[in-house]
């Protein structure tokens, strides 16, 4: 069952199109990638899903119910939870608190927002750093912090982009290991924007591949680096052949 | 209401109008450059009608000449003031930066307060009475005179920021900061530059506005308030947006004691602002950030 | 002693001296305890819009105007007491508060901009009220000044004790409705938004609508203040009471103490109220009497904390003092 339904999208910046007629879907459970060269479009994807800005064209659905242009704090409270490719954390905050603000997305009492976050930001690794600033945190760490707020939420799709850009393969590792727990565990569904393809061979089920805002090609991981288009526009016509 | 006193009153009102642009140019280049939102501006006009007043009273010299030496100390001071108090303040938040100003307009004006009192004072030329006419229009001496000083001195701004290296390299600065640093220019010092052009700007404004109105200390907030209200309806970052802000703000404040009250000048001013803030907030001129 | 400890004991010993004031010190000292507590309040109340929520405001006057007009018209035209005219000053400082934040943030006006939208909109109405005659206009309106002996609380008129206690009861209730605020949902959220709108709105956050609370309520508060001025001060002009210098009076306390903090308004209006008052005697007993010194200190001191302590005193004293916030 399509836990996220993607029919057509399309968006238009000054007349640039950035994204056009995009459509997949996500297997409630499962954990898909959308990957392309840099500018094909895939932020701007999320950023419609997300609610960021509204699609010019096509719809959303999550779980059967339409959810096009909806605004970003109704999605989260839809049950999407984001990442920033840029990450945004609350710098004068404290780690756990910055988990608390999300958590407090499922849980009326602050108290148990407050046990939600303590228990995700151990989950994260971040338990030794709970109560630093969040300015004081290296990027990974902060990359972290992102995911965990996120999953804070309780959401039932995880949207994360670019989570790994700037990681060591081992951290890289440790997050793939993580996600894939997590996963198997809580059955959380996860979508994720990404370059390093060491996470996405590991990680994905399924994959979508963007060029100049559309997609061009969608498979298993396996089927997919081995597409004629797909090498074309990473390596160009000479390797596709 | 007979049509040439209506025609009179716009007239003086345009006229006055580009005085008010003039200052309300020194605020949008500081602003368009710096990005540092002067909320002294409008005490450091005051000052600058205050200096003419003095230096009026003790050299007897036409304030048209005091223009010189007011503005290249007005261009000093604003350097110094940049370089010293607010580069540091580049990098903080943008509240920070704002009631930086804000406390240094307060010590501005509470010093006047001290030093002059509240009383107001004036600059008395001989000239100041006379006038002249076209058709059924009188024009009053003064207010053409400083008409022309702050169109020369914005032709002259203009100029230098088309024609000069300087004022090309300020503009670069203010089109891309990181870019310009990379290129090597000396971003602090063209900082310091701009906000002495700026400060000097008002400076000619002031000694141009002390022959039309008399100054009080309680002015300098006043005139904070009408540039920015100018530079917002003409258009932040737009310098023939600030002159023709200014003129309009010039007449419509003129028609509003004219047709309403006089006290209701102000009151339409900032009825204007809020419009302009909710529905166009680059102004008329400005571009969409 | 824990940090947590400490705060509390330190809270104890200033409740009882403050409670114990009126019996041990002269008028002019309670009233210019009184004086310091209405601006610790109407402090924390521009704090919950700006140190809570981000969002500068240099228009605060228009409350305290408002909530001042409101309940002196009710009370000069139609005997309406405070207790009752501080509803109807409520309601109007929230609508008036509700307008400027639902324009502001539905056309996404913020930081600089915003702050002049509130200036414009306090200098809006300081010239208009000058030309309601129903309520005086600029000459002002004046409330009979009458029983001073006895305290009737009902109507407010009293002794300077009865004052001092009222301003009392409203700061502690203050204090504990912002402390409230600061541990509940609204506290994390409005910190959220402050330090980045658009992570806060990709966690369910919908800030439009915690800002406009942070406003509405910082705008409800603010008016209670102007309430408790017109019945203590009896006289009100429009000149004075919406003029930008009261705005800017009112930001100093919390920025000088300490944005955000619970403590920093309090201690912002002690600090600037002695000092000032004090320099205002020291230059009395000189024989020199010039308008605007306390002004240029004020300037000055705002200065200094913008420059060196820009979280305002308090953080450093409170480190000092090994007690912790929150």
């Amino acid at each position: 069952m399509a836990l996220l339904e993607v029919r057509n999208i399309g968006k238009s910046f000054r007349g640039l199109r950035a994204v056009d007629g995009v459509s997949f879907d996500v297997e409630q459970g499962a954990i898909a990638a959308m990957i392309g060269p840099n500018g094909a479009g895939k932020t701007t994807c999320f950023n419609m899903i997300a609610g960021v800005f509204a699609p010019d064209a096509g719809s959303v659905r999550l779980g059967g119910r339409d959810i096009t242009g909806r605004r970003p704090h109704e999605v989260c409270r839809a049950g999407i939870g984001r990442t920033f490719q840029v990450v945004k954390p609350f710098p004068q905050m404290s780690v756990l608190d910055n988990v608390v603000v999300g958590a407090l997305n499922a849980h009326a009492r602050v108290a148990d927002a407050k046990r939600e976050a303590v228990r995700l930001v151990e989950l994260l690794h971040l338990g030794a750093k709970a109560g630093e600033l969040a300015a004081s945190l290296t990027l990974p760490e902060r990359k972290r912090l992102e995911v965990a707020r996120a999953m804070a939420t309780r959401p039932t799709l995880l949207l994360l982009d670019e989570v790994m850009a700037g990681l060591r393969p081992t951290e890289v590792d440790e997050m793939v290991g993580m996600f894939r727990g997590i996963n198997r565990e809580t059955g959380l569904t996860i979508l994720l924007i990404e370059h390093v393809m060491r996470a996405v061979m590991a990680l994905a089920a399924r994959v979508v591949v963007l060029h100049h805002g559309e997609r061009i090609c969608e498979g298993s991981p396996e089927e997919v680096v081995r597409d004629s288009a797909v090498l074309e526009c990473y390596l160009g016509e000479e390797a596709a052949g | 209401m007979p049509i040439d006193l209506v025609a009179n009153v716009v007239i003086a009102g345009l006229l006055t109008g580009l005085v008010y642009g003039l200052m309300a140019l020194g605020l949008s280049v500081i602003f368009g450059v710096v990005r540092v939102v002067n909320f002294a501006h409008g005490e450091m006009m005051t000052i600058a009608m205050y200096a003419s007043v003095v230096l009026f009273a003790a050299l007897g010299l036409d304030p048209l000449l005091l223009v010189v030496p007011i503005a290249a100390a007005f261009f000093a001071f604003g350097y110094v003031l940049q370089a010293g108090l607010i580069n540091p303040f580049i990098t903080r938040p943008e509240h920070s930066q704002f009631l930086l100003l804000v406390a240094v307009a307060i010590i501005m004006v509470n010093t006047l307060l001290m030093v002059f009192g509240p009383d107001a004072r004036n600059v008395q030329t001989d000239y100041q009475l006379e006038s002249f006419a076209i058709g059924p229009i009188l024009f009053d001496k003064v207010r053409v005179i400083s008409a022309a000083m702050a169109v020369a001195t914005s032709a002259a701004l203009f100029a230098f920021f088309k024609l000069t290296l300087t004022g090309k390299a300020i503009r670069a600065c203010a089109d891309n900061h990181l870019g310009a640093l990379v290129v090597g220019l000396n971003v602090k010092h063209l900082y310091a530059l701009t906000f002495g052009v700026g400060a000097a700007c008002v400076a000619v404004a002031g000694s141009m506005m002390v022959l039309l109105v008399d100054v009080t200390p309680v002015l300098g907030p006043y005139y904070t308030l009408l540039a920015f209200v100018i530079v917002i309806v003409g258009g932040l970052g737009s310098m023939p947006g600030a002159l023709l802000g200014g003129v309009l703000i010039g007449v419509s404040e003129a028609l509003a004691g004219l047709f309403i009250a006089p006290s209701a000048k102000s009151m339409f001013s900032f009825g204007l602002l809020i419009l302009v803030l909710l529905f166009r907030p680059e102004g008329l001129l400005g571009k969409k950030s | 002693m824990s940090p947590q400890r400490r705060a509390y004991v330190l809270l104890a010993i200033i409740a009882a001296a403050l409670i114990v004031l009126p019996f041990v010190s002269g008028s002019y000292v309670l009233s210019v305890a009184t004086l310091i507590l209405f601006f610790a309040f109407t402090g924390q109340a521009w704090n919950v819009m700006m140190g809570f929520a981000g969002q500068l405001s240099l228009g605060h006057s228009l409350y305290v105007g408002l909530g001042a007009y409101v309940a002196a018209g009710l009370f000069f035209h139609y005997g309406i007491g405070p207790w009752a005219g501080v509803w109807l000053a409520i309601a109007v400082c929230v609508a008036a508060g509700a307008a400027i934040g639902f324009l502001a943030f539905r056309f996404g006006i913020s930081g600089v901009y915003f702050a002049l939208l509130t200036i414009a909109f306090a200098e809006f109405t300081r010239i208009g009220f000058d030309h309601i005659d129903w309520l005086g206009g600029p000459a002002g309106l004046f409330i009979k000044v009458e029983q001073r002996d006895s305290w009737d609380l009902l109507n407010l008129r009293g002794t300077p004790v009865m004052f001092y206690f009222v301003m009392l009861a409203l700061t502690a209730g203050a204090f504990a409705f912002c402390s409230w605020l600061l541990r509940s949902r609204a506290g994390y959220y409005w910190q959220a938004i402050r330090e980045n709108e658009d992570a806060a709105q990709a966690l369910g956050i919908n800030t439009f609508r915690w800002k406009m609370l942070a406003v509405v309520i910082s705008a409800a508060m603010t008016g209670v203040s102007g309430v408790f001025f017109a019945f203590y001060y009896n006289n009100l002009f429009p000149e004075q009471i919406f003029h930008i210098s009261r705005s800017i009076e009112i930001i100093l306390g919390p920025i000088i103490g300490g944005l955000g903090t619970l403590f920093g308004p309090i201690l912002g209006a002690v600090v600037l109220t002695v000092l000032a008052d004090g320099i205002t005697e020291l230059m009395a007993l000189a024989g020199i009497e010039i308008p605007g010194v306390k002004q240029v200190f004020y300037g000055v001191c705002l200065l200094v904390v913008i420059m060196f302590l820009p979280h305002g005193i308090w953080p450093t004293i409170a480190r000092r003092l090994g007690l912790k916030e929150r």
